[in-house]
């Protein structure tokens, strides 16, 4: 058993690719300490046996373990220490963070915290799906685990509820464990990705069902059948499982407990452009800002707001007063980051938003009052949309005039 | 599987069949009374049917009707649970409830019903103006009108109780047969034997807490029934911890003729709930949630308390009720071997104790109790009180939303009434019941459950 220190400059909160990426950076210039509570290091990578990882941190196609061990290499050489299993269970001024582990309860206080604890998917419950509650309805995070890292089968011909990127890595799941799926159901008319025509193969042989839902799970001790809903009316599919993707979550139960501010809009803390939440003692970046980005997306976050960290460490990160960002159009659903005071050298050089149902419009900043920048956007949930921050400081307008 | 091999050797003073709650709490009762009891389950895990799925609110019985053995059953059961649950090691939340009027017609029933509870013997029920209401629950949305406070009704852990008062029953020499359906039974000179799918079971008196089957049972057993089951379906949905600041009583509605209506109150394990609906069916077996039906309890929630509006649903799910034809319990001693306790819906948690103690005094057994009975203490999965991620060398958590240990799934694993399906580990220890719902912890679940369970969750994949 590892023991934990009771004290270090930088403490991180999760040993995925943001929380690891971020440490690699740090180790040049301070003592830092990730805590992670999986047994492994290396987040939800570890679980996605399938390319492509690795283009932007390694430049070169890795699958996602291989991407995953790559980084925990990487952040131990620079002199990172991780320990694993260690949960935390809150977060106070400070900073000083709670933690649990094999040893019990204990606190590490730390000059700065970042906090990179990623994303989960939304579970059937939180979809009030309907039907009864046997075994065989997972989220994908549990088949990959499942199936990557503990050789299991949960089932034999699934149906895929949803459409997004991690979606058709369930199909690839599958297919790695000789699962066939017997279904892909998608609530919207058309598919939430775009379908990467390198994976065609792959999902080809999975029937698509468009505005189609669920309305109801049959089976009490193994899932037997699913009734959906579709353009052909009401119908049953024989399966044996149910696999919900997607609808990411940040994994933001820590800031419930604590002092530090949440968006309601994205579920993740509200951060300023240097990835600063409310207490500018903690940080965060990842996929908890927001669901949900790239594996090498989050890793770059990571590693830019280790920039704003150092110059915390040195007391040379400005003090601005923050101003609000504000969505205008109710089909924008978020903004990261949430606040904004200095223009120069932030790790967020550009506003991140998504839309909440597909749309077509134009796009515009405003500072002040006053445009700065526009773009004409066709796009569509869960689809990356990125504006530029203004030049200067001040409260900021986004507005979607649709078309 | 043959019927004529002894499932369990030799001869019990008292079958029970069924292990939900009431089921355990017979078992307990019968066996600190000195009797050899044997408990005759047809799930593989205890607590399959009704028990399953409740509010989990440890009752006065102010509402309960005057007079009837449902009332003296809430009221003996709740007395007893206050003496002993600091010996079992189970929790006990004193929230308090509020009955909460909505209309105009609501506040009228409002005397009456306070005035049932002096009846009922719950005396210390309190009137609150709209003022006094809102200043005990800030929260409370526009609609409420006012209230009357039942100061003693209390938050409990559903599923660590019946299994404390099934594991205290096996220290002091019961035993249980689970994945035991009875088929058929027999009278011989001196009691029954029981015919069940794993062997027969010899008893001098059998009580049948069957639950949702209890009418079926009698008439398999004794070829006649004297009550319907009923099943009543309740759906609920429950929210993430970050809710339960939101109300600290238990929200009661006023009562109709047919079910206490939707509840609002938080749980022992740190979340909120709504629900029951009350939905009368044929099916005794399926319980379905309806997402329609699932969008009106968050809506009305809502409605309760409107900050619900920002938090996030952690569970969906439906139980049913056995209810009957009558209004009150259905529990009746046919002759001196066979009892049935039929009919026991909405308030069974609370009154289980106070059943048992009824039906040790119908049974009329000449038994010499243990001068000095076991006490057991069950782990703690309330969020009320310690948890096991405190303690050191609890080898690491596993379910990080409800911050369930190896330790803790070990011992669900192991020791005297090992649990043999997630459904079971799940009551036992909270594994996948959190907001992730099994997103992080299903694999490691999968890998430490290996050989634990009739059916394992995923088979190897080589």
């Amino acid at each position: 058993m590892t023991t934990l220190p009771q004290e270090t400059d930088v403490l991180v909160i999760g040993a995925g690719p943001a929380g690891l990426g971020a440490a690699t950076v740090l180790a040049k210039s301070a003592r830092v300490l990730v805590v992670e509570r999986e047994p492994t290091a290396g987040g939800i990578p570890r679980h996605c046996g399938h390319y492509p990882f690795g283009l932007r941190e390694f430049h070169r196609l890795m699958k996602g373990p291989d991407y995953a061990r790559a980084l925990v290499g990487q952040a131990v050489e620079a002199g990172v220490q991780i320990t694993t299993r260690v949960n935390v269970v809150r977060l106070e001024p400070g900073p000083r963070v709670t933690v649990t582990s094999d040893a019990g309860v204990t606190t590490i206080d730390a000059k700065i915290v970042l906090i990179a604890t990623g994303v989960r998917e939304s579970s059937r419950a939180q979809r009030l799906i309907g039907g009864e509650k046997p075994g065989g309805i997972i989220p994908t995070g549990a088949l990959q685990s499942m199936v990557y890292l503990e050789g299991r089968r949960p089932f034999r011909r699934p149906v895929i509820l949803g459409t997004e990127l991690v979606s058709f890595s369930a199909i690839m799941t599958c297919r790695h464990a000789r699962i066939k799926p017997v279904a892909m159901i998608e609530q919207n008319a058309q598919p939430t990705a775009r379908w990467p025509a390198a994976l065609y193969p792959q999902v080809k042989g999975v029937p698509l069902q468009l505005s189609t839902t669920i309305r109801a799970i049959e089976g009490r001790e193994r899932v037997e059948r699913v009734v959906v809903d579709g353009p052909a009316g009401t119908r049953v599919i024989e399966t044996d499982g149910v696999i919900v993707t997607g609808m990411f979550r940040p994994e933001a139960t820590l800031l419930d407990g604590s002092h530090l501010e949440k968006d309601r809009a994205t579920g993740g803390p509200v951060i300023d452009a240097f990835g600063r939440c409310s207490d500018p003692a903690y940080f965060a970046a990842g996929n908890l800002l927001r669901p949900v980005e790239t594996a090498g997306w989050s890793w770059a976050e990571g590693v830019a707001v280790a920039r704003s960290i150092t110059a915390a460490l040195a007391g040379s990160l400005p003090q601005d007063p923050q101003h609000s960002v504000t969505l205008k159009g109710d089909a924008l659903s978020w903004v990261v980051p949430q606040r904004f005071g200095r223009v120069g050298e932030t790790a967020h050089r550009r506003f991140q938003l998504r839309v909440n149902r597909p749309v077509k419009g134009r796009l515009s900043v405003r500072a002040a009052g006053v445009e700065y920048s526009s773009i004409r956007i066709d796009s569509r949930p869960e689809r990356r949309i990125t504006v530029p921050l203004p030049p200067h400081a001040a409260p900021v307008e986004i507005v979607l005039e649709e078309t | 599987m043959s019927h004529d091999v002894s499932a369990l050797p030799g001869r019990f003073d008292v079958a029970v069949i069924g292990a939900g709650v009431v089921g355990c709490a017979l078992a307990r009762r019968f066996a600190l009374a000195g009797a050899r009891v044997a408990v005759i389950e047809k799930a593989v895990d205890i607590l399959d049917g009704a028990s399953k799925g409740n509010s989990a609110i440890l009752h006065t019985g102010f509402d309960a009707p005057v007079g009837s053995l449902e009332q003296s059953c809430v009221a003996a059961g709740y007395a007893e649970y206050l003496e002993i649950h600091g010996k079992l090691g189970l929790p006990l939340i004193k929230s308090g409830a509020l009955v909460v009027a909505w209309s105009e017609e609501e506040e009228a029933l409002l005397p009456t019903l306070m005035e049932q509870a002096h009846q009922n013997g719950v005396a210390d029920v309190e009137a609150l103006d709209e003022t006094a209401m809102r200043s005990a629950e800030p929260g409370l949305g526009k609609g409420a009108r006012v209230a009357f406070r039942v100061p003693r009704e209390y938050l409990i852990d559903p599923w660590s109780a019946p299994y404390a008062y099934l594991l205290q029953a096996i220290e002091n020499g019961a035993e249980i047969l689970r994945g035991a359906e009875v088929t058929a039974g027999r009278r011989s000179d001196n009691g029954w034997v029981l015919e069940t799918s794993r062997g027969t079971v010899d008893a001098g008196l059998v009580i049948n807490a069957a639950g949702l089957w209890g009418d079926l049972l009698d008439e398999k057993l004794i070829g006649r029934r004297d009550f319907h089951i009923k099943p009543r379906k309740g759906q609920f949905v429950v929210y993430d911890k970050p809710a339960a600041k939101l109300a600290s009583h238990i929200l009661l509605p006023v009562p109709n003729k047919i079910t206490k209506g939707v509840v609002v109150c938080r749980t022992a394990f740190g979340n909120l709930l709504v629900g029951p609906t009350a939905e009368d069916q044929d099916d005794r077996e399926h319980a379905v949630l309806v997402t329609e039906t699932l969008e009106a309890l968050k809506k009305r929630g809502e409605e309760i308390l409107p900050a619900l509006k920002d938090q996030q649903v952690t569970a969906i799910y439906a139980g049913l009720r056995p209810a009957t034809e009558f209004k009150d319990y259905r529990i009746t001693a046919h002759d001196r071997t066979y009892i049935t306790v039929g009919g026991i819906r909405s308030t069974g948690l609370s009154a289980a104790l106070g059943i048992a103690q009824h039906v040790l005094k119908l049974a009329e057994l000449n038994l010499a109790a243990p001068a000095d009975p076991v006490w057991p203490t069950v782990p703690n999965i309330s969020e009320f009180s310690p948890r096991d991620w405190q303690t050191e060398g609890h080898g690491g958590i596993v379910c990080h939303c409800e911050l369930a240990t190896k330790r803790e799934i070990q011992k669900a694993l192991d020791g005297p009434l090992p649990t043999k399906s997630l459904a079971g580990l799940k009551r036992r220890t909270r594994v996948t019941m959190g907001r992730c719902q099994g997103f992080f912890c299903s694999a490691e679940i999968a890998r430490l459950t290996e050989g634990h369970f009739d059916r394992p969750m995923a088979e190897k994949a080589q």
